[in-house]
């Protein structure tokens, strides 16, 4: 993934409308040294980031990583001169094209931020000024540069064919509202680009899209940048898109730069502790609950600006000795450009696990076959008449006792829909049929015994949302143990103990609101909640998803550990299908509403699989080294307002059948291998020797 | 991390946001020179209000025919009305009614009010609909207009004024809560309370309630300076506080007639009066609401 | 787009209807038999029976009021008790007179307002923002009465420089008219300053603080430019709207000017009315309001419909 670096002072691409990007053209496009960022927050200096030094190359495309609070997107607001009100650069230097945007101020500002530096931002909607049409938001950046208005709309059209946008006329014609994500953020790469900057800053750019679309934008980025040869700078909390699109990279944590060099060597031979717990954090391929558990990294992320006397990871390492308390460690060299700020980076790879690698947690090798949850013909509709949805659309399945069904798919595609239904939250339409354990269950709450409430619960996407503010740690867990189980005085208090033992908090925390607590020890108070009752089946949407990767797999290990004590099943949701993987057993995708593919994780996994599912594998890049070939998708993902006529898929599907069948008959959920079904027109065969070179059937 | 964040995460914009315990809030205001030079008038007002009559130099009913229409001397600060009685007892004294109609009126329309604006935002569909239109309705009027309809319908008095105010503002409020429960309404903490079998009446108090009650707090203090614009101005026009009762709105009805013959004392200082009252409400207000949003 | 005005406009007349329902039956519960209030205490019990049949009050309710109904229906809007003759010439000369109250107020107020709350935006949290804000919201919660008093007190007692009432007999020329106004208009304008600047500097501060303004800054636009394109065309949206809603408050604002300063607009008009409990110029005055309010929030809704993006596609498609 390593391009060859280029060497200084080559040459810049074709002059922008503007001429050549202001300042120098020799040396690096940006070079960030000792760079010291503080917040002004009830009258005190909070430092956030601490003498940071790094350099983008000409033509390089450099990646900052870190997980939040690590300082990266002030870094980048820093560069173009944007910080909050309460915040200043307090030390250090930064020198984009050899100017220097802390010495400037009006026009040079300006300047410099019209021709020589641009941003990309994490929201392409919010960016985009809501009542100003696109097209005259991109031919601004040509007014700026001096073009009259006909040729700026001309230039601002040809921008939106550069990032492949195929109808540009009518794109220029929009309001932001009226585009989707993938649209809004090509129009924001359009603008970024359209003054052809030395320097692109792109800050999380495809965090808030589905998988298949950030896949596009991410080919679009690394295309454009080879064609108008400009330096990247791409902060992303990814580790995985970092690698696919960087040079080179550095590791932020805590405000500081912990660990630097080329991407392959970074994320390969890393010589930080935290990198190296931080990649083991991330389930890998061929990782599965049942053979062991993640390697967490213990502790807390420190809470920005605060002051640490030694090396700012020291608490949370394991190979932690004296002299990381005392003395910030200084960046050594460990190997051809690769830094670590580490004393012992030379054990660094030999980090101890936290948890047994390959422990056999279970043994249960048997599959599952008792089915808990029957759904059969589960339709709903939101609204009526013209502006009716159809978010779920005649599914039907079947979750085994103690098994994890995972629920893949992407943004509208019905997941949470089809949870909240089970749980009743919601009711589905008329005729839609759920069993739980033989009985029916009530389309709504109200209709449901107890018996039902106890043995249906759920853990939340965000645990702010999922858990009231206002009350203390100790009510919100007592509260389920009285409601569900019944329980009271000493006997409730006994529970809550072992509750919170199993959850891994402890005794102190109970006191505190959830406020006062971190992402990952909010999240194990809904965990504790949901399982109070003592479930039988726990939906859990999304629980990581609003995590820090490195509290991300202590979560998924919990989960893990509670399903083999509890013998609790699991309706798994994820849009990380690396996660999906390490715990599901059986994976249904959906799309649109419908099932597309259902079956055991390993070969949906493997293939073959429906065109869908391969295309949503391939569009999430690995950090396994492994070039994929990406199957590319054609088109946005429809409204499901509007679903396509035929197989729902067939707009943007590579596969799809010259014979016209797809566009005019919906496939039906066939059983092509034994307990594995695709709705798909193509043969199991067929599919199987189209995707027989596929990248997921390598694996 | 705590709730202590300088940056938000991932990768969001750098937001420095302070997370302050209730106690500390209190400090902080206590520090607003703002805060306190509002506190320090408000409490003036109140002591009248309790105490006026003890405080009053002068009965404030007591006619002296023979000094009427004195201007200001060193007898009488503020001089004497058309009947010669003293305007500085008046405004002392004058300051209960405004301060026990304008609070009660208000918390009235609060406790109303937030009774229905849970209903209609936890609820929402139909009722939700039904009550809106009315409230839409009422809300069509001015205030004082709707006012003074009910008031000349039933008869002045000042549990005439407090009802009619509080049902005024009761949908006003209501509308405010139901923003905010919608708000909330929109948090999963909602649907893991349906989760484990409560009912909707211990969802509205047990879990939404304190969630909207800083909400309620500030608007209940804004409202209060209407409360106490709307007495006064109803008094002025007649159908609040009845002669010879002093009161601010209405002694100033009762004189502003002669500002042409330049008695300007019997009206300005009521009006002063007022006018310190909801400066010094608002000053209060506005560092209340300061310190709830920092 | 014509459907969502009919739908609004639908909505309007229902809102008017339940309003015209409330009037109704509040003016029934006035306490006192019409007859009696005209004619006064000493006329015989026989002549205030014939005066109430005259009146048509001693009809059953629902009668009186589909008679009063279909009467403005037809732009009848009744007889008064007080002159006995018909309401319509008094309710057109106030609303008259008040309309030039209340345009006045308002061509002074929305710029100033606006101007006012987005000069507080852009230096927010400095001295001239905490000057505006807490000024405005002082100003809007002094009541006019008393404010009024003030300026009658300071400008037309001690400097002798206004006049101190705002009538003026009729055929004076309109620059001596409007002299008269200049005190009654500033109690207005005290009032409704508060509100607009107010919800002005709201909205621009959120937009300022937007990322779409993060991304015309960072485009290198001058800070004007991005101000007057990309904030204030986002943020003064919502203005609209208070400014409407305000309608309903100056309203309630002239029957205090009106009176303080013995001006004969509709406030006053509805006051008499009430105080003589002449039921049909009441009723007529205070539908007439709120038809008046109702235009005002329809016209303003329209407004923010069509300059909002946003909301014209979901109307139109």
């Amino acid at each position: 993934m390593t391009g060859p670096q280029s060497p200084p002072g080559t040459e810049p691409g074709e002059p922008g409308p503007a001429g050549p990007a202001a300042g120098s053209t020799e040396g690096p496009t940006l070079r960030v040294e000792h760079l010291e960022i503080t917040y002004k927050v009830r009258g005190q200096d909070r430092p956030v980031v601490r003498d940071v030094s790094f350099e983008v190359g000409r033509r390089e495309s450099y990646g900052l990583v870190g997980e939040s609070g690590s300082g990266k997107s002030t870094v980048a607001l820093a560069l173009v001169r944007y910080l909050a009100r309460n915040g200043r650069v307090s030390g250090g230097s930064i020198s984009i094209n050899g100017l220097n945007p802390l010495a400037m101020s009006g026009a040079k500002l300006r300047d410099l931020r019209a021709r020589t530096v641009s941003m990309v931002y994490q929201e392409p909607g919010r960016a985009l000024n809501p009542s100003m049409k696109a097209g005259r938001q991109i031919a601004e950046v040509f007014q700026i540069a001096g073009l009259d208005r006909h040729a700026s709309f001309e230039r601002a059209e040809d921008m939106l064919r550069r990032v492949q946008i195929s109808d540009p006329g009518r794109v220029m014609d929009r309001y932001p509202h009226e585009l989707s994500g993938g649209m809004a953020q090509r129009v924001v790469i359009a603008m970024a680009l359209a003054a052809e900057p030395a320097l692109l800053i792109l800050d999380e750019p495809t965090t808030a899209l589905d998988a298949t679309v950030e896949a596009e934008i991410l080919d679009l980025v690394a295309g454009l940048r080879q064609e108008m040869s400009t330096s990247v700078l791409f902060i992303s909390h990814n580790l995985a898109v970092v690698a696919k699109m960087c040079d080179r990279v550095g590791v932020l944590y805590a405000g500081e730069l912990i660990e630097e060099g080329p991407a392959d060597q970074v994320f390969s031979a890393s010589r930080h502790p935290y990198t190296v717990g931080l990649l083991r954090c991330i389930p890998r391929r061929g990782q599965r609950k049942d053979t062991g558990r993640l390697d967490a990294i213990p502790g807390f992320l420190p809470q920005p600006g605060r002051v640490m006397a030694g090396c700012v990871f020291a608490e949370r390492c394991s190979l932690v000795v004296d002299e990381c308390r005392n003395e910030p460690p200084p960046p050594f060299a460990v190997g051809a450009e690769h830094t670590a700020r580490c004393y012992r980076h030379e054990d660094a790879a030999e980090l101890p696990r936290t948890t047994l690698a390959d422990q056999s947690l279970s043994g249960q090798a048997a599959p599952l076959t008792e089915p808990i949850v029957t759904i059969r013909s589960l339709n709903k509709t939101f609204g009526s008449g013209d502006g009716a949805v159809l978010a779920l659309r005649d599914v039907s399945l079947t979750i085994m006792r103690g098994e994890t069904l995972g629920l893949v798919g992407e943004s509208g595609s019905g997941k949470t829909t089809l949870a909240r239904a089970l749980l009743g939250l919601i009711a589905p339409d008329h005729g839609s049929v759920m069993d739980f354990d033989g009985v029916a269950l009530a389309a709504s709450l109200r209709g449901r015994p107890l018996e039902q409430l106890k043995a249906l619960q759920i853990v939340f996407q965000n645990p702010d949302s999922a858990l009231n503010r206002r009350r203390s740690v100790r009510w919100l867990i007592s509260r389920p143990l009285h409601r569900l189980a019944g329980l009271t005085g000493s006997r409730l208090a006994e529970r809550l103990n072992d509750l919170v033992r199993s959850v891994r908090m402890e005794q102190r925390h109970l006191s505190l609101r959830p406020g006062q607590l971190s992402g990952g020890l909010k999240q194990r108070v809904a965990i504790a909640r949901a399982f109070g009752g003592g479930p039988r089946l726990v939906v859990c949407d999304e629980p990581t998803s609003a995590l820090d990767v490195s509290v991300q797999a202590a979560i998924l290990n919990l989960l893990a550990d509670l399903q083999a004590k509890e013998q609790v099943t699991y309706l798994f949701i994820s849009h990380d299908l690396g996660v999906v993987r390490y715990l599901s057993d059986r994976i249904a995708v959906l799309y649109l509403g419908r099932v597309m593919e259902i079956g055991p994780a390993e070969e949906v996994f493997a293939g073959p699989h429906h065109p869908y599912t391969e295309a949503l594998l391939s569009a999430v890049p690995s950090l396994d080294g492994q070039r994929t070939e990406r199957i590319k998708l054609t088109g946005e993902i429809p409204s499901a307002a509007n679903p396509p006529s035929g197989c729902v898929f067939h707009t943007r599907c590579p596969r799809r059948l010259t014979t016209g069948v797809c566009e005019t008959v919906e496939p039906p959920l066939d059983e092509v291998e034994p307990g594995h079904f695709i709705s798909c027109h193509i043969p199991l065969d067929e599919l199987r020797q189209l995707q027989l070179p596929g990248p997921a059937a390598q694996s | 991390m705590t709730a202590d964040q300088l940056t938000a995460a991932p990768g969001g914009a750098a937001v420095a946001h302070a997370y302050a315990a209730p106690p500390a809030q209190w400090r902080l205001l206590l520090r607003k020179p703002t805060f306190l030079i509002g506190a320090t008038i408000l409490g003036f007002w109140v002591v009248c209000a309790v105490f006026g009559h003890l405080i009053a130099p002068f009965d404030p009913l007591a006619q002296q025919l023979l000094n009427k229409n004195a201007a200001p001397s060193g007898a009488h600060w503020f001089g004497t009305d058309p009947l010669g009685r003293d305007v500085l007892s008046r405004v002392i004294v004058g300051a209960r009614d405004i301060l026990t109609i304008a609070p009660l009126a208000t918390l009235l329309g609060a406790v109303l009010g937030t009774a229905l604006g849970l209903v209609m935002g936890y609820f929402g569909g139909v009722i939700d609909t039904v009550l809106g239109r009315l409230v839409e309705a009422v809300l069509a009027l001015p205030v004082v207009i709707v006012a003074f309809l009910f008031i000349v319908a039933v008869g002045p008095s000042s549990l005439t004024l407090i009802i009619v105010i509080g049902f005024i503002f009761t949908p006003l409020i209501a509308r405010t809560v139901r923003t905010a429960v919608l708000v909330e309404g929109q948090q999963d903490y909602l649907s893991s309370a349906r989760l484990l079998g409560e009912r909707p009446g211990y969802i509205m108090i047990a879990e939404i309630l304190p969630n909207v009650l800083p909400v309620i707090v500030v608007e209940f203090t804004v409202r209060l300076g209407y409360a106490i614009f709307a007495v006064a101005t109803l008094s002025f026009l007649g159908f609040g506080v009845q002669q010879p009762t002093p009161d601010w709105g209405g002694d100033i009805a009762a004189n502003y007639g002669l500002l042409g013959a330049g008695y300007w004392w019997e009206t300005l200082f009521p009006a002063l009066a007022i006018a310190s009252l909801v400066m010094a409400l608002n000053l209060v207000t506005d560092s209340i609401e300061q310190v709830l949003s920092s | 787009m014509t459907r969502y005005l009919l739908r609004r406009v639908g909505l309007a007349i229902i809102t008017l209807w339940i309003l015209s329902l409330i009037v109704f039956l509040a003016g029934q519960v006035l306490p006192g038999d019409p007859g009696r209030a005209v004619l006064g205490p000493f006329a015989s019990e026989s002549a205030v029976r014939t005066y109430d049949h005259q009146l048509g009050v001693d009809r059953p309710l629902v009668v009186q009021y589909l008679g009063w109904i279909g009467g403005l229906l037809h732009g009848n809007m009744g007889t008064s008790y007080t002159y006995r003759s018909p309401v319509e010439p008094f309710v057109v000369a106030a609303l008259g007179n008040s309309a030039k109250l209340a345009l006045l107020a308002l061509i002074i107020i929305i710029p100033l307002g606006i101007a006012g709350g987005v000069l507080a935006a852009l230096y927010s949290g400095r001295a001239i923002d905490r000057l505006i804000s807490l000024g405005g919201l002082a100003a809007s919660t002094v009541p006019e009465f008393v404010s009024g008093i003030v300026l009658i007190i300071v400008f037309g007692i001690g400097l002798k420089v206004l006049p101190i009432t705002a009538a003026t007999p009729p055929g004076t020329p309109l620059p001596d008219q409007l002299e008269h106004l200049i005190l009654p208009v500033i109690p207005l304008v005290l009032v409704l300053f508060g509100y607009i600047a107010r919800m002005a500097r709201a909205g621009t501060v959120e937009a300022l603080d937007s990322d779409y303004a993060r991304t015309a800054t960072l485009k290198g636009l001058r800070r004007g430019t991005v101000v007057w394109r990309h904030v204030l065309r986002n943020s003064l949206l919502p203005t609209i709207t208070v400014i409407a809603t305000q309608t309903g408050y100056l309203i309630g604002g002239l029957v205090v000017v009106e009176t303080l300063f013995n001006y004969q607009g509709i406030g006053r008009l509805i006051l008499n009315a009430a105080n003589g409990k002449d039921f049909p110029m009441l009723e007529a005055g205070v539908l007439v309001i709120g038809v008046v309010y109702m235009v005002a929030t329809l016209i303003a809704d329209v407004l923010y419909t069509t300059l909002n993006p946003r909301l014209r596609v979901a109307v139109n498609s």
